[in-house]
């Protein structure tokens, strides 16, 4: 018995390689998130330690939870993170200005003590533990998912079900606060906005005037033409004017290219084409 | 090799994300760090549940996922508003609480 709980129980060579190869892979993804600068890049690398981690679940006798890791974590939960990040605005990276003196050393510091506080203690006390396992006649005797869901529907049975009201809570909660903070902001109606037009909170009272369309030309470009002749540069969009104008005669346009070949007689006599 | 390595990993990323904690000031990389612990003691509790033969360590890191899903949809909703009237991310600029 006590043979095969610890040939249930132990690590095969098969783990101990995956183990040595993704660890390190999930060391640096942890890492390199703390550590790039670019906060689209950390959540990518901590997608890489999270999918490192599902893989330890699945070797490691928790196929259900490696798969729900997979599916919650780096399917769900990084997807949220990457689109608030979208939408706040990816480039808004870290300031590197220090408002605490020292605080990235105090910081470091105080990590690398913990670290070496919970390596020396857990490496000294369980280096001898003989792991009971759970596969082969275990806990996962009758499948993982069985095992899991007969706990979750006994023991644990009050626990799932506060998890729901959890659940519904926080999806309350999120819609409550991202939708119900824009309500104090609401758009001005009509006739607010008139009434701050008539107090002279704008710029002009009337609205902007329309370009010269079909009155003197059928373009856009064309300014419209006050009551006095003189033209009114509002009527404008300030757009055009920033945009850089591609003159034609730079590149001349031979017409009869597409039927019958240059008309010799013609691009002699009038070369650029300026005149028609 | 036994499961303790998997023990001293997760010690590892839980350091890393601690220390995340403390030096990031980006609000959203901040609670990524949190992600990341909570992803350490998932492993913890795995291995735990492998080292005893039960499965209620698994059921617990089943739960931990579960709450780890709500708070990120709550705390993600909290960034949210806080970036929509202050127009930034940073932790050092939320400090109304501060006066």
């Amino acid at each position: 018995m006590i043979v095969l709980a610890q040939a249930a129980g132990a690590v095969s060579t098969g783990e101990a390689i995956t183990f040595w190869i993704l660890g390190p892979i999930a060391l640096a993804g942890a890492l390199g998130m703390i550590f790039v600068r670019n906060a689209v890049h950390s959540a990518l690398m901590l997608i890489l330690t999270m999918f490192c981690l599902a893989v330890f679940y699945i070797v490691g006798q928790a196929p259900f939870l490696g798969f729900v890791q997979i599916i919650v974590y780096t399917g769900a939960v990084m997807m949220l993170f990457l689109f608030v990040l979208m939408l706040v605005g990816r480039d808004s990276s870290d300031s590197v200005v220090e408002v605490l003196r020292g605080q990235r050393l105090a910081g470091l510091a105080l990590g690398v003590g913990l670290a070496v506080l919970l390596v020396g203690s857990i490496g000294g006390s369980l280096s001898a533990v003989t792991p009971v396992g759970l596969d082969a006649g275990g806990a996962n005797g009758n499948g993982n998912v069985t095992g899991i869901g007969r706990l979750l529907f006994t023991r644990y049975l009050f626990a799932f079900e506060l998890t729901s009201a959890l659940l519904i809570t926080a999806a309350l909660g999120a819609m409550v606060l991202t939708m119900g903070m824009s309500r104090g902001q609401l758009k001005p109606g009509q006739r607010a906005t008139v009434q701050a037009r008539l107090r002279g909170e704008h710029d002009r009272i009337s609205p902007l005037p329309g370009p010269g369309v079909f009155a003197t030309g059928n373009s856009v470009a064309v300014p419209a033409v006050l009551p006095d002749g003189s033209i009114a540069p509002e009527s404008i969009s300030a757009i055009i004017d920033a945009t850089p104008a591609e003159v034609i005669d730079e590149h001349p346009v031979d017409p009869h290219a597409l039927t019958a070949g240059t008309d010799p007689a013609r691009s002699a006599a009038d070369p650029s084409g300026k005149s028609r | 090799m036994t499961p303790t390595y998997y023990l001293l990993l997760s010690a590892l990323l839980f350091t890393i994300g601690a220390v995340g904690v403390l030096v990031r000031r980006n609000a959203i990389v901040v609670f990524m760090c949190i992600e990341l612990m909570l992803n350490a003691v998932n492993l913890t509790l795995v291995t735990f549940a492998r080292i005893n033969g039960t499965l209620d360590g698994q059921v617990m890191a089943f739960f931990v996922m579960v709450v780890a899903a709500a708070e990120v949809v709550v705390g993600l909703a909290i960034i949210t508003s806080i970036f929509r009237t202050r127009r930034t991310a940073s932790v050092d600029d939320a400090n109304l609480l501060k006066y």
